[in-house]
């Protein structure tokens, strides 16, 4: 399958290396991953913040983007931008000639591990890892896409792997995006409830979705001098 | 804390997260609560649909919200209730302090209202020389902290068993205990007399039935039936979205009310007040007067995307969900309402001018749209409401900064360059500043993912 790559922003300028996985998962799994350089953001700052015309402007530009595309599917590292672009039609709602195209866009485009299990149905993509880790379910995948047993599914057929559940697995980091630089004591307060039960796994890696929760997450557990790796779940997946 | 404002939300939330007592208490009471939501509900094969009834019927009556009020109206009056209109809170505070000093009263007793704490009610009455009495616990709890509640529900979740003994002790005179029973003992014997001597009884109100022009009320203590039966005039104040249209919806309601409050099954006790007292003999009072308030709710109504506010049964269930509730309790607000609902409801009932800031107080994590009974989509609303908040209220800067990002994602080039003003930026700005206070910032990439596609 011929699949368009949305790297995002942040993966784009901060944590490249979860874009070379995301790449090297879909390979080989048998897709042709193609990318277009002339994608940025999805909008989500913006919209998140409030600012809805800078976001209608950066948000049409993605769709002229990818709509343009021959790939059957739109496929991002990222729950938190996959939920932004199904957000599209909320923005786009008072625009019927853009809110069609805003749907179009939509409904092709999907997070990395939703789209190796709802769309290729591959279950097991020959990894394997050497260690103890658990998951972390960002809000926006499991909450807006609905995504709970996709990554998990994933990360138990990685050979080497010792997967266990992260208590409170679900419950939020608290990074949001412009949250985290408004209310930063906020922000970590809660982010040491996710670091306790982090350290109380007793694990070498805690793996995400979301390079924006794993930048949060990973931030805070480097500054405590922890060794717990916080790694991308593509990375996982691209490891041999 | 009664002076806290929600102009003054961060520094609140700061002195909030300083305060170990209050994040000890918040924390035993939110994942108490929260737990035994889970259990309540996973104890209902149908929550779900039930979820999606309460919100249809909800949605059918704000859309028709005129022809059921007047059908509650009309059926309460039929029953002997008198029902007055307030178009705000001034005007709610005057009808009730009327009504009250044409019966002389001197004592008035309150079980729990949230919507008698959005007018201040207890400030009008004091003003025009009553002695007012809460008679809920842990509102009476505050009342003699001179506090305000920080929980719809539950008003003195703030406060630890250690602070509640200290309290009745230097207020009630109770020998210095903290044993939980000598507690409530030492509350109810005043309380007591409290019921004894009032005039009046003002009391909330849950459901308003349409169809019988039936009030319901529900709670655990018994105070609410004491209320609204033993002084001769009970006054109820009920929000004009109350209303519901048929008496078997509130099969649907009272399942999921109580289960997403406390976590029961079934509260303690569900009054259902329906008119006077027929004749002398009856028990109950012989006046009752209910305020229909509107103070902001038909604002919220004019919106298709806000109308959903109003939805709300004011079960708490968002609050003790939200980890931003979680970590700084409800008095960093600044608000009546805390929490998550309290963050969609202040802007919208005082105005965007002093709560800009109440939005914003979330991560968008979605936790509680996850647990409201009735689905409201709360982080849509943040969202409308930072979109209406930011081009008018947002500062210069962060205008500027979005507006210069918009530029700088349009364009590949400004995009590319974007990158190496980021790493400047990082090094420098008060941003990073806000993040590396307690987080290691990751650097900019030395090359992009851009770039390594190229190569």
């Amino acid at each position: 399958m011929k699949v368009s790559l949305f790297v995002t922003c942040l993966v784009d300028q901060l944590w490249t290396s979860i874009g070379v996985s995301s790449v090297e998962v879909l390979r080989g799994v048998g897709c042709e991953v193609e990318f277009d350089k002339r994608q940025t953001c999805c909008a989500q700052p913006a919209f998140n913040t409030g600012y809805r015309e800078e976001a209608r402007q950066v948000g049409r530009r993605f769709i002229s983007i990818f709509e343009e595309s021959k790939a059957e599917a739109i496929v991002s590292p990222s729950g938190s931008c996959t939920a932004m672009v199904h957000h599209y039609p909320e923005l786009f709602a008072d625009d019927p000639a853009w809110l069609e195209r805003a749907n179009a866009v939509a409904a092709k485009t999907h997070e990395l591990s939703s789209f190796l299990i709802r769309v290729l149905k591959v279950e097991n993509v020959g990894a394997s890892w050497n260690g103890r880790l658990t998951w972390h379910d960002a809000c926006h995948g499991l909450r807006d896409l609905n995504i709970k047993s996709e990554p998990r599914t994933l990360i138990r057929n990685v050979r080497g792997a010792e997967f266990v559940e992260l208590e409170h697995a679900d419950a939020c980091c608290g990074f949001g995006g412009t949250f985290s630089v408004k209310y930063p004591e906020i922000s970590v307060a809660i982010l040491d409830q996710k670091i306790e039960a982090i350290e109380r796994a007793g694990v070498q890696a805690v793996v995400s979705g979301d390079a924006s929760c794993l930048m949060q997450i990973g931030g805070r557990l480097s500054r405590k001098g922890s060794k717990v790796r916080a790694m991308h779940l593509a990375e996982l997946l691209a490891s041999r | 804390m009664t002076s806290q404002t929600s102009e003054t939300f961060r520094e609140n939330a700061k002195a909030a997260l300083a305060d170990v007592h209050l994040r000890g208490a918040l924390k035993h009471a939110t994942s108490v609560f929260g737990e035994r939501r889970k259990q309540a509900a996973a104890g209902l094969p149908n929550w779900e649909d039930l979820r999606t009834q309460a919100r249809a019927i909800k949605d059918e009556v704000l859309l028709h919200l005129d022809r059921y009020l007047e059908e509650f109206v009309t059926n309460a009056e039929s029953c002997g209730a008198k029902v007055h209109w307030a178009r705000d809170a001034a005007a709610a505070n005057s009808i009730i302090c009327g009504l009250a000093t044409e019966r002389q009263a001197r004592v008035v007793v309150k079980s729990k209202s949230m919507t008698t704490e959005e007018t201040h009610l207890n400030d009008a009455l004091e003003a025009a020389g009553m002695q007012v009495v809460e008679t809920d616990l842990g509102e009476y709890i505050i009342q003699l902290a001179e506090e305000t509640p920080s929980h719809i529900i539950a008003p003195a979740i703030h406060k630890t068993r250690g602070q509640i003994a200290e309290l009745f002790t230097n207020e009630l005179g109770m020998p210095p205990t903290d044993d939980i029973a000598q507690m409530t003992r030492t509350a109810r014997l005043t309380l007591r007399d409290h019921f004894a001597a009032a005039d009046v009884g003002i009391s909330g109100v849950n459901f308003g039935v349409a169809e019988t022009g039936t009030i319901v009320i529900v709670e655990n203590e018994g105070n609410i039936r004491l209320t609204t039966s033993l002084p001769r005039m009970h006054i109820a104040v009920m929000g004009i979205e109350k209303v519901v249209p048929r008496f078997a919806d509130l099969d649907i309601f009272l399942k999921l009310l109580p289960r997403s409050g406390t976590g029961q099954r079934l509260t303690t006790y569900q009054s259902f007040i329906t008119g006077v007292k027929k004749q002398q003999s009856d028990e109950g009072p012989e006046e009752l007067h209910i305020v229909l308030l509107d103070n902001g709710r038909s604002r919220m109504l004019a919106h298709p995307v806000t109308r959903q506010s109003l939805a709300c049964i004011r079960c708490g269930a968002c609050l003790n969900a939200c980890p931003v509730y979680q970590q700084i309790g409800g008095h960093a607000y600044g608000s009546v309402y805390p929490g998550p609902i309290g963050a969609v409801i202040t802007p919208q009932l005082m105005g965007i001018e002093k709560t800009s800031q109440l939005p914003y107080a979330s991560s968008l994590c979605g936790a509680c749209r996850e647990v409201c009974p009735v689905k409201i989509d709360i982080p849509q609303l943040l969202l409308h409401l930072r979109s209406e908040i930011a081009p008018r209220k947002g500062g210069v800067a962060e205008r500027l900064v979005f507006k210069v990002w918009a530029r700088a994602m349009m364009s590949p080039t400004l995009y590319k360059l974007s990158s190496v003003a980021g790493r400047i930026v990082q090094r420098v700005t008060p941003i990073s500043r806000a993040w590396t206070n307690g987080r290691d910032l990751r650097p900019i990439e030395s090359k992009s993912f851009h770039d390594l596609w190229n190569e």
